[in-house]
């Protein structure tokens, strides 16, 4: 084996003996070649199918829909699902362009060196399974089954996570906690004693005041939050946005605080300190519920208005104003944590920050502000005890980021490092369902780390840049066409939803629970899957659940009674929270023994130099990042993004609407590919604004290669959260380069 | 019986839902839309004010499209909803020019085609795909002769607007501002 | 700033970022559409005049284009169809609001009519010429002898196919350049001047020349009325027509237009004119080439034209 990973670019001639009739994007009742394929797999199925979204996290549940030749048509939501009320969101009724996609990976591909040269060889599953499990077998024997990591995100995790601690190890990391939501599960878990929960319990439907600060509902697409938000802006809510961007969300609000970058902490701290010195906060709840008061208020006593006033630049009128309307709606108010929270490095104890004002509004466990949220404990399916690990990733982040509650992505891909301590070392990499350049900003480290693991097994849909690096590439089949865990997420009402395939899975694809199956047999785990087929599973936890595989068939989605108790608090209920102290503590005794500042501080992040403007990122309602860049129907929608500049920007560079520009950060990085200039009042003049996910190197996506900038590229500095090691990217600055740069070999 | 819609842009995020929903069911080909939202920005920072709309055919009362066409393809149904007869239509393009939204295009088939408020649906007691998608709610249909009916009702609580109505198009969809 | 623009991608196909569904077939179709109109107008004004001995180039010889010029014109048409085989739809109606059923009729009508008046007319252009058909013969010679009751419906037909491309076009309120009521008298007079100029170029007679030239020097100073008439109109009217006026007064089509189809189409053939009427000698086909030019770029420019500018909302 190679111990030099080349970037292979998964070309068209690797994809396997199908001869691909010339890329026609016809649209499915078109006659190119894989539109028959399709046809044929479909053979055999009509009708609806129950299924639940894969396109991001919140799962809708929904109908796909097949005509009488059994071709998926299309996607709509299920109406009894609590997560999207029988409307799906745009992804995911645009969910059958993943299907159709035609760049879609088809066999297995293994890399082998010819001729000097590193190739993907099409491969059938045998071949590469034993490949995979014999690897994966070796390194177990000679480094531990520990020194193998998977790094996921979605429900491919779910089988082989499985796999992994069948194995014996416990190394399992999501992006999603370092790379995005991790610092504010941290700040609520110290303050409250619990993380905030996926999705997030935020009440909106009966909420009086919704204060949004770095949260843009209506340009992310959380289904549920983006109905509840229109059903509070039909009953008359306060929307109170705090963006230096005058978000979708901002367009809606009442107020719009637009604040300048990085200085969020400070805000959140003169509001704090508006509802202390004006006695606005809930007493009764802070009394019964909250530890730390006092502490908290000889904190605050110097965080003005005025003093927040020179550093956010709002007026301190507005800040008090503001602050009195949350006041006046608590506890029907809600202070939303956001979701992705890696900003500036401080982003547990800005969040921390958010928590404490909800604790002092009294929203978390009242109606309009927090729910409860319960989910079904689904059983698992029986197999014998997941040995214990000699070590995991607690070990390696214990001592660094103690109060981090997940695998911290960014810790494991340094514990991939050739320089990493001998015991303590990660080997192996599985990747499933996470497009890792796209995702992890530490650029170099990552190419380093990826270098430097003995294997990597990647299991995706796209030929996304991930796969350039695999040993072993796993072509997985979308969610429409495979059976998968029963989601059962939190919610108001517990709820389980059915995914049930649709088709027959096209080309040689395969659905996770599948290959984790048949890994795990050739790993001499097969007692760990006891079944023969999925259904084997869902049946026997259906039945332990009290229904049926059939029942589950007709109706999608099943809700049970709540057993944990109401939704909210009740009047005068006493309650102990999982903290040191059994209550909110508003000062966290965790963060103090931890040897960190127990409330939070503000401290001034780096401002751009001269001519460089701050790197803000986001989303677009019609996309999930690089999961949809390629998707033919949402690239009908959007196709690449745009750097939004302010006009007067835009003057002084002598920029106009729609010209290409290239962007380079301080270090010199350019971006690969130019990008679209959007000039438009909606953005602060010190900032430029791009939605992430674009900017794709790989010509094998063909309707995403080269389509506007890629952002994280451009992420040379990434100040990593001493708390809980999550990485805040929103420390970038670029400028605009209009002349075309040298070129150079595109490698993501 | 007098088919309208009625779209809230205080509530549209400008998700796009509609267009796929659109495109899934009426096998739009990639590439063409029948529906399609726009965004107008006014102000400077920061007193910016945004208005979102999705917009479509408007299967106007007084249609230029159905008085140019010369072979009558296009035609008007029960309930006002402006119709294309495929096998009738020449290609010839008059009523694509004649529209004041923009709303027709050439179907790479050959005929004229554009939204037809889901005809197929309404048949049925349904109601448009983008109507029944909308995430936000924001997308209210029904006979305008029925006071009862959600439009109507919408209609008589809330101010609106149309697109254009000095072009004397009459349009049935309606903007809630 | 105010900012204008879709969320949702739209880019169809000829529909974005302007129109552009009308391609070089319409223009092409209009210029010769209002060439026939012109020549089968004189062709029948003279008749019903009782003038065919003064003029025989109008009435006999250049008539003779009008034929394939209506030919070549609705073969454009056939070709600008999106959905061609189902071009025989438009003879299955009559949709009186729609002008371009009225055109379709037309044109049905007029075509054959200008093939049997020159038909008629081969025996005297062509020496020798013999049908060889009893049939033919006897139709020639009734023909011959309701050539005035002919001329007449000729010229009526004549007009509206003159003037019914320029009523189809203003009646598209969406298109703001071409909704002016002055543009079917525009399309009309610009017709006849191209016939005229194709009379004028073809005559052999002394005096029928310096006719048709005087009716081309009165047709370009109405036709010069007309646009000024038309931009001053623009320039009073609405945001949208404002807009679409200022296409040629300093937007995309300016040089194009006033070089080629103002000064070039109209102004200096209207000089040489001045000229000739003063005695000067000038080859006729300067003035008469400079005209047939202008009128077709004239359509050229406004069908492309009309097509960039839309309703403001």
């Amino acid at each position: 084996m190679s111990t030099r990973r080349d970037f292979i670019k998964i070309a068209a001639t690797g994809l396997g003996g199908l001869a691909l009739g010339a890329g026609s994007v016809a649209w499915f009742r078109g006659t190119s070649r894989w539109a028959e394929t399709a046809a044929k797999a479909a053979a055999g199925f009509q009708g609806r199918f129950p299924t639940y979204c894969e396109i991001c996290f919140w799962s809708c549940a929904g109908w796909t829909y097949t005509d009488e030749e059994g071709r998926i048509t299309r996607i709509t939501g299920n109406a009894g699902d609590p997560h999207c009320n029988g409307r799906l969101c745009p992804r995911g009724t645009g969910g059958v362009g993943a299907y159709y996609d035609e760049d879609r990976l088809r066999t297995p591909l293994i890399r082998k060196e010819i001729n000097g040269k590193q190739e993907f060889v099409p491969a059938g599953w045998d071949e590469a399974l034993d490949l995979v499990a014999e690897r994966l077998k070796e390194i177990s024997r000679k480094h531990g089954p520990e020194s193998i990591a998977l790094f996921n995100h979605g429900s491919p995790g779910d089988h082989f996570g499985h796999l992994l601690k069948a194995m014996g190890s416990n190394n399992i990391a999501a992006p999603s906690f370092a790379q995005c939501r991790g610092p504010r599960d941290t700040g609520w878990y110290v303050t409250f004693g619990t993380g905030v929960g996926s999705p997030e319990p935020t009440d909106i439907r009966d909420t009086r005041c919704l204060v949004l600060i770095g949260s843009h509902i209506g340009e992310n697409m959380h289904n549920g939050q983006v109905q509840e938000m229109a059903d509070a802006i039909d009953r008359g809510a306060t929307l109170i946005t705090v963006d230096p961007r005058f978000s979708t969300a901002a367009s809606k609000s009442r107020f719009w605080l637009p604040i300048k970058p990085s200085t969020d902490l400070a805000l959140l701290m003169a509001w704090i300190h508006v509802l202390i010195y004006e006695e606005l906060y809930n007493r009764d709840y802070v009394e019964r519920y909250t530890y730390g008061f006092d502490l908290l208020k000889e904190h605050v006593r110097n965080m003005t208005p005025e003093w927040a006033y020179g550093i956010t630049t709002l007026q301190p009128a507005l800040i008090r104003e503001t602050a009195r309307q949350m006041a006046d709606a608590a506890p029907s108010v809600i202070v939303h944590p956001g979701r992705h929270v890696t900003w500036y490095g401080d982003d547990t104890q800005r969040t921390r920050a958010i928590a404490i004002l909800n604790a002092l509004l009294g929203s978390w466990g009242s109606r309009g502000g927090f729910y409860f949220a319960e989910s079904v404990q689904v059983p698992d399916y029986p197999h014998p005890e997941y040995p214990t690990p000699a070590w995991s990733w607690q070990d390696l982040q214990r001592e660094k980021y103690p109060l981090a509650g997940l695998a911290v992505s960014n810790v494991l891909v340094e514990a991939s490092l050739k320089e990493t301590e001998e015991s303590r070392r990660i080997r192996a990499w599985i990747v499933a369902g996470t497009n890792l350049p796209l995702t992890i900003p530490l650029k170099k480290t990552l190419q380093q780390a990826m270098q430097d693991v003995e294997f990597m097994v990647v299991v995706d849909t796209m030929p996304m840049e991930i796969t350039g690096y695999a040993d072993v590439v796993l072509p997985e089949c979308t969610y429409l066409e495979r059976y998968d865990t029963l989601r059962s997420s939190a919610h108001r009402e517990p709820n389980i939803a059915l995914r049930m395939p649709a088709a027959e899975p096209m080309y040689d694809s395969k659905p996770s629970w599948w290959m984790a199956k048949q890994l795990g047999e050739r790993l001499g785990l097969g007692s760990y899957f006891n079944y023969k087929d999925y259904t084997d599973v869902l049946e026997w936890q259906l039945q332990q659940l009290g229904t049926s595989l059939e029942e589950m068939k007709k109706t999608g989605v099943k809700k049970f009674p709540r057993t944990s108790g109401p939704l909210y608090f009740q009047k005068g209920e006493n309650y102990t929270f999982n903290t040191n102290t059994g209550k909110i503590e508003l000062y966290a005794t965790e963060l103090a023994a931890t040897g960190y500042d127990p409330m939070p501080v503000y401290t001034p992040h780096e401002e751009p130099p001269p001519g460089y403007y701050r790197l803000i990122y986001g989303r677009a309602p019609m996309h999930t990042f690089s999961r949809t860049a390629n998707n033919p129907n949402l690239t009908d929608l959007m196709d690449q993004n745009d750097v939004w500049v302010n006009p007067r920007v835009a003057r002084l560079w002598g920029l106009e609407n729609g010209q290409y520009v290239h962007l380079k950060n301080p270090e010199g990085i350019v971006s690969s590919f130019p990008i679209r200039v959007r000039i438009t009042e909606r953005i602060r003049w010190d900032s430029v604004y791009m939605v992430h996910g674009f900017g794709h190197s790989w010509k094998k996506l063909s309707r995403a290669y080269g389509k506007g900038a890629n952002d994280t590229e451009l992420m040379s500095k990434v100040t990593i959260d001493p708390v809980m090691g999550g990485t805040g990217m929103r420390g970038n600055f670029v400028t605009f380069v209009t002349e075309e740069p040298v070129a150079k070999e595109v490698e993501s | 019986m007098r088919y309208a819609m009625a779209i809230d842009t205080k509530k549209c995020v400008g998700c796009s839902d509609c267009v796929v929903a659109c495109q899934t069911e009426n096998n739009v080909p990639i590439g063409y839309c029948r529906d399609w939202v726009t965004e107008s920005v006014t102000g400077t920072y920061p007193l910016v004010e945004i208005e979102i709309r999705s917009e479509r055919c408007n299967h106007c009362d007084n249609a230029p499209c159905v008085r140019c066409c010369p072979t009558g393809a296009s035609h008007i149904v029960e309930g006002g909803v402006v119709m294309v007869t495929h096998n009738k239509c020449i290609g010839c393009g008059a009523c694509i020019q004649s529209c004041p939204y923009d709303a027709r295009y050439s179907h790479p088939e050959g005929y004229v085609d554009k939204c037809t408020f889901c005809h197929h649906r309404l048949v049925e007691g349904g109601r448009p795909a983008c109507v029944e998608v909308c995430p936000t709610r924001c997308m209210y249909f029904g006979d305008l002769d029925q006071p009862q009916s959600e439009v109507s009702q919408i209609l008589a609580r809330r101010k609106w607007k149309v697109l254009a109505p000095e072009a004397g198009t009459r349009p049935q969809v309606y903007f809630l501002v | 700033m105010k900012e204008e623009l879709f969320v949702s991608g739209r880019n169809i196909p000829n529909i974005d970022p302007h129109l552009n569904i009308w391609h070089w077939q319409i223009p092409l179709y209009l210029f010769l559409g209002g060439l026939a109109a012109g020549l089968i107008f004189y062709a029948g004004l003279y008749t019903i005049l009782n003038k065919e001995k003064e003029f025989p180039t109008a009435v006999k010889l250049a008539s003779f284009i009008a034929p394939p010029a209506l030919v070549i014109g609705l073969f454009m048409l056939f070709l600008d169809l999106k959905h061609k085989m189902y071009f025989w739809q438009l003879y299955t109606t009559f949709r009186i609001e729609s002008p371009m059923s009225w055109g379709a009729w037309t044109l049905m009508a007029i075509t054959p009519l200008s093939f049997i008046w020159s038909a008629s007319y081969l025996k005297e252009v062509v020496p020798g010429w013999d049908w060889k058909n009893k049939w033919l013969d006897r139709f020639e010679a009734w023909v011959i002898a309701y050539r005035k009751q002919l001329a007449w419906v000729l010229v009526v037909l004549a007009i509206i196919l003159g003037i019914y491309t320029g009523i189809l076009l203003s009646a598209f309120n969406a298109r703001p350049l071409w909704n002016t009521s002055i543009l079917g008298f525009l399309f009309l007079t610009s017709g006849l001047s191209t016939g005229a100029a194709t009379i004028m170029w073809m005559s052999k007679n002394h005096t029928e020349r310096k006719v048709f030239g005087r009716i081309d020097f009165l047709l370009i100073v109405i036709e010069l009325f007309f646009i000024t008439h038309m931009l001053m109109g623009f320039q009073a009217s609405t945001e949208v027509q404002i807009q679409a006026a200022s296409l040629f007064l300093g937007g995309d089509f300016t040089v194009s237009f006033w070089v080629f189809v103002i000064v070039l189409g109209l102004v200096f053939p209207g000089v040489l004119e001045v000229l000739e009427i003063r005695g000067y000698r000038i080859p006729v086909a300067i003035p008469a080439l400079c005209i047939l030019i202008g009128g077709l770029i004239f359509r050229f420019i406004m069908v492309e034209a009309g097509q960039v500018t839309r309703y403001l909302y």
